[in-house]
This record gives C-alpha cells, sequence and structure tokens, in this order.
C-alpha cells in the first residue's frame, strides 16, 4: 500500500465529515440551546460556544475526532455563578459570569501552556465519579420541574429534588392550558429520549433523539397554526427566547466583581470542571478513534482555552470537549478535525436560517433532553459499578456526591481527594508509607532485550500517578512492556483502572503491555480495577482475586492442556538438590502450570541470612526425566552469576562447535559424559534458540530466563522452549 | 582532545589507584561483630592496612573485646592499628581519616523496623558528605562472607565519572567480581521533544536513540583506558532522576555494590529537595561506594 499525501487524503475524506458535522449540528443545536437555559444564560450563549469552539478548535487543536461546545458538567457551575454573582437579576449574573468564563479560558490557557493537562490526574477515579454523578442530579433536580411546566422552581438541589412529587401533582391537576401542554411535550420528548436507542428502525436513526424533540415540538406549532381551529396552547413564556438580530449585538462582559470572593471561586470552579470534563473526554474520545491516534492534550486545553475567551467577548459560555457529541462524530465516520469545523458551520446555517421556527420550540422539550442527561450522569449503573470495584469506592464515590450535592463542587471534590487518601491510610494501617514516600521519585524505566521494563517503588496511587504516567507516555503502543509492582506496597483503583486502558491502547495499536508482581496481593473485590495491598506471609484464599496474568496463565495451561493452580500446595521435591537452590531458600511456589512431567511456576526464595536476607521472586521450569543424564549447567557465555555453585570447573569447551563454546559456558562434573550427551543436534537446538539458564541436576532440568517473575509472552516462550527441550533429550 | 583527557585522568586518578589504608569506626553494638569481619576481609582483598577508631573512653574491657573479635576473624595481611579519642563522632573520624591518609571509610547502614529497607544514620550521613576519601556504606555486614557477584557503576556525564568507573574495576579487581553494569542515567530535560501525541513521540524516540548512541560511545571511551578483561560489562542507559534511578535499577537487578560519583556540593536545600546521592542516602538500595 503506497502512502496518499496528506492533503488527498483530507479532500477524499471530506464528505464524510461534511455529513457527520452535519448529524452532529443536528444534536448540537438543542443541546446547546439546552445547555445555556439551564444554566440560566440566554440560549444562544451555548450555540455561540459551539461556533466559536468548532472554528476556533479545528484551526488550534491538538485531537483529531473531538466536538467541541458548551459542556453538561459546566451547567451547574455556571448556574450557581450566574445565580450568586447576579444577586437575583439573572442578566446582571450572566454578564459577570461572562467575565468568569474569559478569565477561566486565559487560566485553561495558561494550564496548556506550561503543560499540566495531567492536572486531572491527581483527582482519584471515584471521586471524580461521585462529582459527575452530583453534577448529573443537580442538572435533573432543576431541570425536571422546567420539563413539567414549571419555570419558577428555586432552592437547592435538595429542596428541588423534595419538590418533584408536589409538582407532579400541579401538572396532573392543573387548570391552566399552558402548563399541561408545556408538560405534556416535556414528558413526550423524555419518552424519546429514553425510547430512542430501542426504536431500531433505520429511517428513524437517521435523525437524532435531541433533533426528533425540535421536529416534534416544531411540528406541533404548525399543526395548530395551518390545521387546528385552536389556537397555539402554549404561552410565550414557555417557549424559547432568542434575539432578534442574533450575531448584530453582543453582551458586555461585566469585569466590576473580578477581585470579589465568589467571582474567584467561580472562576475556579469553572476552570476545574472545564478541564476534568475536556480531559476526561479527549482520553475517552482516543479510545474510541478508529484510527487510533494520540491525541496532543495539551495543544487541546490551549485552543480550548484561547476558543473560551473569544465565545466568553460574544456572550458564549465556555467551550470544552465534549464527549456525547464526539461520539456521534465517530459513528458517524468523522475523521478529522474538519468535522468539528462543519458542525459549527451548519450550526450558523441553521440559527440564520431558521430562526423564526427555532423560536417554537417550547422549554419544556429541551429541558427533557437535559433531564435525561442528567440522569445519565447520575444513573444508578454507576453507582452498581463503583460498587463492584469495592465498597471503599462506594464510600468516596458517596461522600463526593453528598458532600458535592450539599455544598458545592470544589469542596466535594477536595473532600473526595480527602476522602481517599484517609481510606487508603485504614486500608494500609500505615501512614508513614505514604507520607515518607509522596515526593519520591517512583519509576523506573529502561530497555532491555528490545522490552520496556518499567518497575513501582513503594506505592502507586493517585497521589504519584503522575510519575507513571509521564514514563508511560514515553513508550510506543507498538511495544512489548512489562511493569512490574512486585516492589509496590499498595496500588489503589485510579491506577489500576488507568494501567488497564494503558493495555487496552497497546493492544490495539499491536503492541504488548503486561503487569506483573500483583498476584496474590490482597484486593477488594473480584473486579479487574480493584485496588490491591501487598500483605505479609500467606494471604487467606478468600481474598485473593486471580489477577490478569494469573487469568492469561490459567488460559495457557488450558491450550496446553496442563493443570493451572494459582496456589501451589504441593513440593517439588527435586528443587533443592539443583545447585541453584544451594544457598537459596524456597519459601513459597505459586501460580504453578503442570503436567506429569513439567511444572512451570513462580518461586519465591530468599538469598542470604537474617538481616542480609533478600526476597526475590522468579519464574521458572522444572522438567522431570525418565532417564538419567549427566549433571551441568549451561549458561550464556559471560554471565557468572549463575555458576557460583559450580566453581572449580572449567568451561567445557566443544572442539567441533566453536561458535556454541564461544557463546555458552558450560560446566559439570563429569566432562566426558557431558561431552557425549551434548550431540550436535542439542548443540544446533541451542545454538538456534534463546538463551536460558539451564541446569540438569541428572533426574531432572531446571530452566530460567531472568531472575525474575516472567510476563505471560515470556511464560508462553519457557515452556514451549522447555517441551521442545525435553523432546530433543528423551 | 584525547591527550588532554589522558593528562586530565593522571592528574585527577592520582587519589583512588589503590586503597592502602582503610577506616572503620569501632561502635560496641551487637553489629560490632559483622562489621569487623567484613573491615578485615576487604583489608585483605585490597591488602590494606586496617585503621580502626573508637570514639569514647578506652576502657580494658572494650579492648579485650575488640582484640577478642580481631582473632576470631581471618588473619590480617597487614597490623591493624587502632585510635582511641573521645569527642564528637564527625570531628575525630574526619580527623583521623586526614592524619592517617586514609583511602577508603567503612560505614554502616541502620535498617527500618521490619522492613527490609535500609537508611544512612545522620553520623554517617554527615561523614558521607564531609569526608574527603571514598566511602563505602554496607547494608549488610556478615559474618560469613557473601559473595560479590554484580557491581553496578554510574557513567554519568560528569567529571568525576572517569575515576569512578576506574575505581569500580578497581574494585571489581579486588573482590574478583566478574560482571560490571555501566548505567548511564540520561536527564529527561536533554529529550528537546516533548511527547503529546504520535508524531511528537517519534521524533523523541528517535531522540532518545541518539542520546543513548552518544552516551555509549562515551562510555567506550573511557572504557579504553582501563584494563576490563575478564569482566563481563554491560551498558545500560537510563532516562529518569539522576542519582535515583540508578539506585531503583540496582535494586530490581539485586546487585550487589553501587559505585557513584561523590556529590559536587550539598546545601541544606539538597537535602529538602532531593537528588544524586541524597536519594540513594534515603534509602539504600544496596552497598554503595561513594568515590572521591
Amino acid at each position: 500500500m503506497t502512502k496518499k499525501s496528506p492533503i488527498k487524503t483530507f479532500v477524499g475524506e471530506l464528505p464524510r465529515n461534511i455529513f457527520s458535522g452535519f448529524v452532529v449540528s443536528l444534536v448540537a443545536l438543542p443541546l446547546g440551546l439546552g445547555l445555556a437555559l439551564a444554566s440560566g444564560a440566554p440560549p444562544i450563549s451555548g450555540i455561540i460556544a459551539a461556533i466559536v469552539g468548532g472554528l476556533v478548535c479545528t484551526i488550534l487543536g491538538g485531537s483529531n475526532v473531538t466536538i467541541t461546545g458548551p459542556g453538561n458538567g459546566l451547567v451547574v457551575v455556571i448556574l450557581s455563578a450566574i445565580t450568586i454573582l447576579g444577586d437575583g437579576n439573572m442578566y446582571e449574573g450572566y454578564l459577570y459570569t461572562l467575565a468568569a468564563i474569559i478569565i477561566s479560558g486565559a487560566l485553561m490557557f495558561i494550564l496548556g501552556v506550561l503543560r499540566l493537562g495531567s492536572l486531572s490526574n491527581f483527582f482519584p477515579s471515584s471521586a471524580i465519579q461521585g462529582m459527575l454523578a452530583a453534577i448529573g442530579i443537580g442538572i435533573l433536580a432543576k431541570q425536571i420541574h422546567v420539563m413539567l411546566g414549571n419555570l419558577k422552581a428555586t432552592g437547592s438541589i435538595l429542596e428541588l429534588l423534595y419538590f418533584i412529587p408536589a409538582d407532579l401533582l400541579i401538572f396532573i391537576k392543573t387548570a391552566d392550558k399552558s402548563v399541561f401542554y408545556a408538560g405534556s411535550v416535556g414528558i413526550i420528548s423524555l419518552l424519546i429520549m429514553v425510547f430512542y436507542s430501542k426504536i431500531r428502525n433505520k429511517y428513524f436513526q437517521l435523525v437524532p433523539a435531541p433533533m426528533w424533540i425540535v421536529l416534534v415540538s416544531i411540528g406541533m406549532y404548525y399543526y395548530f397554526e395551518m390545521f387546528s381551529t385552536e389556537t397555539y396552547p402554549i404561552t410565550d413564556q414557555y417557549m424559547i427566547n432568542l434575539p432578534e438580530k442574533i450575531f448584530g449585538e453582543f453582551p458586555q462582559p461585566n469585569f466590576t466583581k473580578i477581585f470579589s470572593y465568589e467571582f474567584l471561586s467561580a472562576v475556579i470552579a469553572i476552570t476545574l470542571i472545564a478541564s476534568i470534563e475536556s480531559l476526561l473526554s479527549i482520553k475517552a474520545v482516543d479510545k474510541l478513534d478508529p484510527e487510533k491516534r494520540r491525541s496532543n492534550v495539551n495543544k487541546d486545553i490551549r485552543s480550548l482555552g484561547i476558543a473560551t475567551v473569544i465565545s466568553g467577548f460574544l456572550g458564549g459560555l465556555n467551550v470544552v470537549t465534549v464527549i456525547a457529541r464526539s461520539s456521534v462524530n465517530i459513528n458517524n465516520r468523522g475523521s478529522n478535525r474538519s468535522a468539528n469545523f462543519f458542525h459549527a458551520l451548519f450550526l450558523v446555517a441553521f440559527i440564520v436560517l431558521f430562526a423564526g421556527e427555532l423560536r417554537h420550540i417550547p422549554l419544556s422539550a429541551l429541558a427533557a433532553i437535559l433531564v435525561y442527561t442528567g440522569y445519565k450522569l447520575a444513573s444508578p449503573e454507576n453507582i452498581k459499578k463503583t460498587f463492584q470495584v469495592g465498597s471503599e469506592q462506594l464510600i468516596i464515590f458517596l461522600v463526593t456526591l453528598i458532600i458535592t450535592v450539599l455544598t458545592n463542587l470544589i469542596s466535594g471534590i477536595l473532600i473526595g481527594i480527602f476522602t481517599t487518601f484517609i481510606i487508603h491510610i485504614i486500608i494500609n494501617k500505615n501512614m508513614s508509607l505514604f507520607i515518607r514516600n509522596l515526593l519520591k521519585p517512583n519509576v523506573l524505566m529502561f530497555e532491555e532485550d528490545e522490552k520496556y521494563f518499567v518497575s513501582v517503588d513503594n506505592f502507586s496511587s493517585f497521589l504519584n500517578y503522575s510519575k507513571l504516567k509521564s514514563k508511560l507516555d514515553q513508550i510506543p503502543e507498538t511495544e512489548d512492556v512489562i511493569i512490574d509492582f512486585s516492589m509496590c506496597d499498595f496500588v489503589d483503583h485510579t491506577v489500576m483502572e488507568n494501567i488497564h486502558s494503558y493495555s487496552e491502547s497497546f493492544k490495539r495499536k499491536g503492541g504488548h503491555f503486561e503487569v506483573i508482581g500483583l498476584d496474590g496481593y490482597k484486593s477488594g473485590s473480584t473486579h479487574p480495577f480493584a485496588l490491591r495491598k501487598f500483605v505479609i506471609g500467606k494471604p487467606k484464599e478468600k481474598n485473593i482475586t486471580l489477577t490478569k496474568r494469573q487469568k492469561s496463565l490459567y488460559k495457557i495451561s488450558e491450550e496446553l492442556h496442563w493443570d493451572y493452580n494459582s496456589i501451589y500446595k504441593k513440593e517439588i521435591k527435586e528443587l533443592p538438590n539443583f545447585g541453584y537452590f544451594k544457598t537459596r531458600q524456597i519459601t513459597k511456589i505459586s501460580n504453578a502450570l503442570s503436567n506429569e512431567q513439567c511444572t512451570l511456576f513462580d518461586i519465591e526464595f530468599s538469598e542470604g541470612e537474617l538481616i542480609a536476607k533478600q526476597n526475590v521472586k522468579a519464574s521458572m521450569l522444572y522438567i522431570e526425566l525418565k532417564n538419567l543424564i549427566p549433571q551441568f549447567t549451561l549458561d550464556k557465555e559471560g554471565i557468572f552469576e549463575y555458576i557460583i555453585h559450580f566453581a572449580g570447573f572449567k568451561d567445557i569447551d566443544i572442539d567441533e562447535h566453536p561458535d556454541f563454546s564461544k557463546r555458552f559456558y558450560l560446566s559439570g562434573k563429569n566432562e566426558e559424559k557431558i561431552r557425549e550427551f551434548f550431540s550436535d543436534e542439542l548443540i544446533l537446538f541451542f545454538e538456534s534458540n534463546k538463551y536460558y539458564h539451564i541446569e540438569s541436576n541428572e533426574k531432572g532440568l531446571l530452566i530460567l530466563g531472568n531472575e525474575r517473575l516472567a510476563g505471560v509472552k515470556e511464560i508462553k516462550a519457557l515452556a514451549d522452549f522447555g517441551l521442545r527441550l525435553k523432546q530433543h533429550i528423551s | 582532545m584525547k591527550v588532554l583527557s589522558c593528562t586530565f585522568f593522571i592528574i585527577k586518578n592520582s587519589h583512588l589507584q589503590s586503597i592502602k589504608k582503610i577506616l572503620v569506626g569501632i561502635a560496641f553494638s551487637p553489629n560490632l561483630k559483622p562489621n569487623i569481619f567484613e573491615a578485615v576481609r576487604l583489608a585483605n582483598m585490597f591488602e590494606a592496612q586496617l585503621v580502626g577508631v573508637h570514639v569514647g573512653e578506652k576502657t580494658v574491657k572494650k579492648e579485650q573485646q575488640l582484640s577478642q573479635l580481631i582473632s576470631e576473624a581471618p588473619i590480617l595481611k597487614l597490623p591493624v592499628k587502632t585510635v582511641w579519642q573521645k569527642g564528637k563522632p564527625v570531628d575525630i573520624i574526619l580527623k583521623t581519616s586526614v592524619e592517617e591518609n586514609i583511602d577508603l571509610l567503612i560505614l554502616g547502614a541502620l535498617q527500618q523496623e521490619n522492613l527490609y529497607k535500609y537508611y544512612v544514620g545522620s553520623v554517617a550521613r554527615e561523614l558521607t558528605r564531609k569526608a574527603n576519601c571514598s566511602v563505602l556504606l554496607l547494608i549488610k555486614p556478615s559474618i560469613e562472607r557473601v559473595k560479590c557477584n554484580h557491581i553496578v557503576v554510574n557513567g554519568l556525564k560528569d567529571k568525576k565519572t572517569i575515576e569512578t568507573i576506574q575505581a569500580s574495576f578497581l574494585v571489581s579487581k579486588a573482590l574478583a567480581c566478574k560482571r560490571i553494569t555501566i548505567v548511564e542515567e540520561i536527564s529527561q530535560k536533554e529529550i528537546e521533544v516533548k511527547v503529546s501525541d504520535d508524531h511528537s513521540l517519534r521524533k523523541a524516540t528517535i531522540e532518545k536513540e541518539k542520546l543513548k548512541r552518544r552516551e555509549d560511545s562515551r562510555v567506550h571511551k573511557i572504557l579504553e583506558t582501563i584494563d576490563t578483561k575478564g569482566v563481563s560489562i554491560k551498558i545500560q542507559s537510563i532516562f529518569g532522576k539522576r542519582g535515583y534511578s540508578i539506585g531503583h535499577y540496582a535494586k530490581v537487578k539485586r546487585a550487589d555494590l553501587l559505585v557513584m560519583n561523590a556529590p559536587s556540593k550539598t546545601t541544606i536545600l539538597d537535602r529538602i529537595f532531593p537528588h544524586d546521592i541524597e536519594y540513594i542516602l534515603t534509602e539504600l538500595p544496596t552497598d554503595v561506594l561513594i568515590v572521591k
């Protein structure tokens, strides 16, 4: 295949990006209007954010298939900023908030310049989930009233939730036709949102659900207008309000409160949520990208910052990367940033051409879209998922959620982080592990044998995850990576989850990413993302869940028709008789793959005594032989480490094979028999295979690669080598 | 250039050509016996004279205990010299090391309770920073000899590195160690391309490869000046924090001895924001030789 020139590819893909941009704009139009309304800002401000985002981020952005515009997460913070800063006057509040938005955009730009895109790595996953759920509840609590035709509901989130049943009664009993019809449109719209994905009709699915709602409500208006004798029952106050000259007059942001406490905390909250939402979305969208490209996160953050500043000056909301619209883009085969650009252009066209029609959308219809979005963020499904990871994660999730609902986002996330930290201390019953090692670098990465080896020391949690991440990000995803946690006493859920997504992206791009050293660690649940903690001595069986490595070992055992035991209770009697174990004390054997003659296992042994004691974990293969063979050790020439026990024995050179003699160090007691045993065939076998340390004690063979735990790939290679060697010998 | 570097090395290296005098501090603690045994063995391996310094009062009982221990230990090739003096331990040991023209100072590390983690106590730390001679920090002195199989030595770009690598070969010869790994720690900052997407990642990977080759050839040049016969040498480059990565590497590879450059200078700030040698001092991965 020849590589097409980028311009040709771009032009070739233009039609599908235009189409995708069009479909996205169908979603973005109602969502933009709705999000702005829910934020307490004029509806057009959401569309402005989407247009500016689409135009600016296409040119300056660093990702490929993301769509930018107003975000769900910001609804709650912007609403509270407008309410607090406006002091009762929503329009005044909106002008103050525009100033806050502009400054938050500038802050985001600075974050991008300082390459602090990794900031969100410092937040524990469950706390972020809790915060998002709280945002969802906030949106739902407010919008459900609007959906039912009550525009006047105000109060805290809890009060709003409390009034929902009462509002339902009012809706049913109301004599006001306007309220009843508005509420009905709202409920029908919600039903469209809920059942949209369940109706599997090709033509129905052509138009996205939010656009159906727009079409249905506009259709209803024209039905009353043209066919019905009755007048349209919903009065103007329940309808969306768009300015007459949409692109003519822009509001003036008001910077006069810039140094007040309320203003500053609004800026911080807006920046925080905008960057977290964007980063999470960029990360998630990268996983969906069919072309498997890696986004330039910091460049994206910079472009979002610039777009937000511009949008703010034009009266628009923050520009963030949004996951739902981005997935619509990917589903419609959008392939580069031009889709985002066309989505903006179509929005401009809609506003210019159909402003009149858009004015006939009832607020309750848009509120229904938001109720659904809010429910998605806070769905019980998420709580269940968190609980599956571990009960401690549920505590973190709920604490963050409750504090956020009761107070505000910043307190919520801070207390969430604090709770996570306290829980980690309680689980480990050890504070100094964290305090002492917090600022130390704890990750080592080096390349060896064409493999990347990453070793993590002390502990690995959200507190120091960015150190691990910065190393992992430097590895091309087409390479082989082994990440070793065996020196780590504690690995938390945030790290486990991120490690999992790394392993996914390596898999997608043809590399291999493997985690070792966690087998036998205690975990809170059977979930693969559950935190893992090192325990001294043998843990109780019920507390152990198989790690991914152990599950893969089990799979290998099935392929080979061998047995697999994660905890190996049998003793391999011959092991201590090998020279290798003369000075080493075996403490534990685990993860054994075995058939009648071969056993492949992880072994823990100690070297030295008392204070000099060192615990070592390694993977080895033991083969029992039927016939006696001479005693020998075979090693790569130059590695003198293993053969200390045979000191005094010389390197046996086999004259007919000078190359073999040069590359291998062969030694043993009975030189004559060894020469006899090493037939031409056997020598050829060793020459043409990977180096292993091989030791014979007459009755059996011990084979090992590196003195460390082997990855799944290495285990497979070792088993294969052993089996073939056995065939050669017997 | 070559001539220049050679003369340079002769001047610099007049210091640690050989180890003729070894100083060991004598504290009457439970660890005294392994400490003495270890020091005696080292003195014999280097064919050096052992100088024992005790900071405190000289009593008959202590003297007896010490001579008893030395008689139990392997026979010394050169007679031991003992110095008894009262005062501040750090001052006296430093003073003695200058007066006696000591080449190597042996210090024991402490172990964290219940953990296989070792750190350097406050006295030893101060000595390490201030000593004029090379310092050997032992994490696990033992009565029986534990063979040294693998030495890891730093190969970072520093004017002291030549001397350090030479010292590591000197030690390997004395200890009959056949395997040396030279670790080049390359600072992350040297890579000018920041990884942020696929394109920059490719660039950064290529640049790393270049840096690696540059460092390798630098180390090879140093090796040309050293007799490396009978030793298997590996050169490993690591991109990471200086002083930290090599310690972690030595731990992962379970090296028996780590040989490092002496720090240039340390201020109070270095202890708060540790770097280079300070990482090693807070947690010793293995025995450490600091070459001065």
